[in-house]
């Protein structure tokens, strides 16, 4: 893969599999202590610590569909390409938290990507999913949290046309607030 | 303040899609299923995401519920599209670039035509 959103994503379908019925993801850009960090919570059914040993491990999957999972080593192997790491935690029954740290000037950092575009397709393809969403560069944050926008539209879809237009604005205002600002 | 202003235009769109709705009720409602598995993203199931919520958006299509879905075990075909009409049974197709999409939207979440030439076959 080639952009750190597309990761997101994937990472994210883990925390989906796993039953998470809340989801926090957020994306912080530091240039000051020059760090990208990436943070995936979730209140999924966790994963003991011998299955946490493993994870790494790309014939080790709980999947049943194909026998090889990629996710997690294709992203602690590209976080590992520029000076940073990859930490999960989990706890069975709570939930799992992912947190992987990137040296943002590292050349062989992958781009960030459209991370837009990430969370648009997180928020309309799970909807039964309740989505915190945080993107931060420097000081300046942009959290969009879904549950009043789903009250407001209850009943309709999230797919439906005015919806979609009036996500992609929200997001897309929600990014230039952050960026604006020069750092 | 903004945040509210929004939030009121969107209780707005919901009630003009309810008001929609009703009209075309008998035909309920289509859903569009995306493939995004491990596979399915890097094979550039975003992009297939992206295409079918472009095309609802600019035709202006109501009443499809869009959605996605991790590996189901045919990562070679990714991406893979999946639609499923009311009351028929579900179509699957592969190699969903942006253009097929733009194909089987018109062709069948539209006209209910199955387009054929991108179905995937089924497994014996």
């Amino acid at each position: 893969m080639k952009e750190l959103s597309l990761h997101i994503l994937d990472i994210a379908e883990n925390s989906v599999n796993a039953g998470a019925s809340k989801i926090e993801i957020s994306v912080i850009e530091n240039l000051n202590k020059d760090e990208l960090i990436i943070k995936i919570n979730d209140n999924g059914k966790g994963m003991s610590a011998e299955k946490m040993k493993n994870l790494a491990d790309p014939f080790i999957t709980s999947r049943t569909t194909r026998k090889v999972g990629l996710g997690i080593p294709f992203l602690k192997a590209a976080a590992e390409a520029c000076e940073g790491r990859l930490v999960i935690s989990s706890e069975i029954g709570i939930g799992t938290q992912v947190e992987v740290h990137f040296r943002h000037s590292h050349i062989d950092r992958m781009p960030l990507g459209d991370l837009k575009g990430t969370w648009l397709n997180l928020l309309i393809g799970y909807p039964k999913v309740h989505w915190i969403l945080v993107y931060s560069v420097n000081s300046n944050t942009y959290e969009l949290d879904d549950q009043p926008i789903k009250e407001a539209i209850n009943g309709i879809p999230l797919s439906d046309p005015q919806v979609i237009g009036y996500l992609k604005n929200e997001i897309a205002n929600g990014f230039d607030s952050v960026k604006d600002i020069k750092s | 303040m903004n945040a509210i202003k929004s939030l009121d235009d969107l209780k707005k769109i919901r009630e003009e899609a309810l008001a929609k709705r009703k009209v075309t009720e008998t035909s309920g409602a289509t859903q569009v299923i995306v493939g995004m598995g491990t596979c399915g993203i890097a094979a550039g199931a975003r992009e297939t995401m992206k295409a079918v919520l472009e095309y609802i958006e600019a035709e202006n299509l109501p009443n499809i519920v869009v959605t996605q879905t991790g590996c189901i075990g045919l990562c070679e075909q990714e991406p893979i599209l999946q639609v499923v009409m009311s009351e028929k049974e579900k179509v699957t197709y592969g190699k969903v670039s942006p253009d097929v999409v733009k194909t089987i939207m018109e062709n069948h979440v539209v006209k209910g035509e199955v387009v054929q030439d991108h179905v995937i076959p089924l497994q014996g």
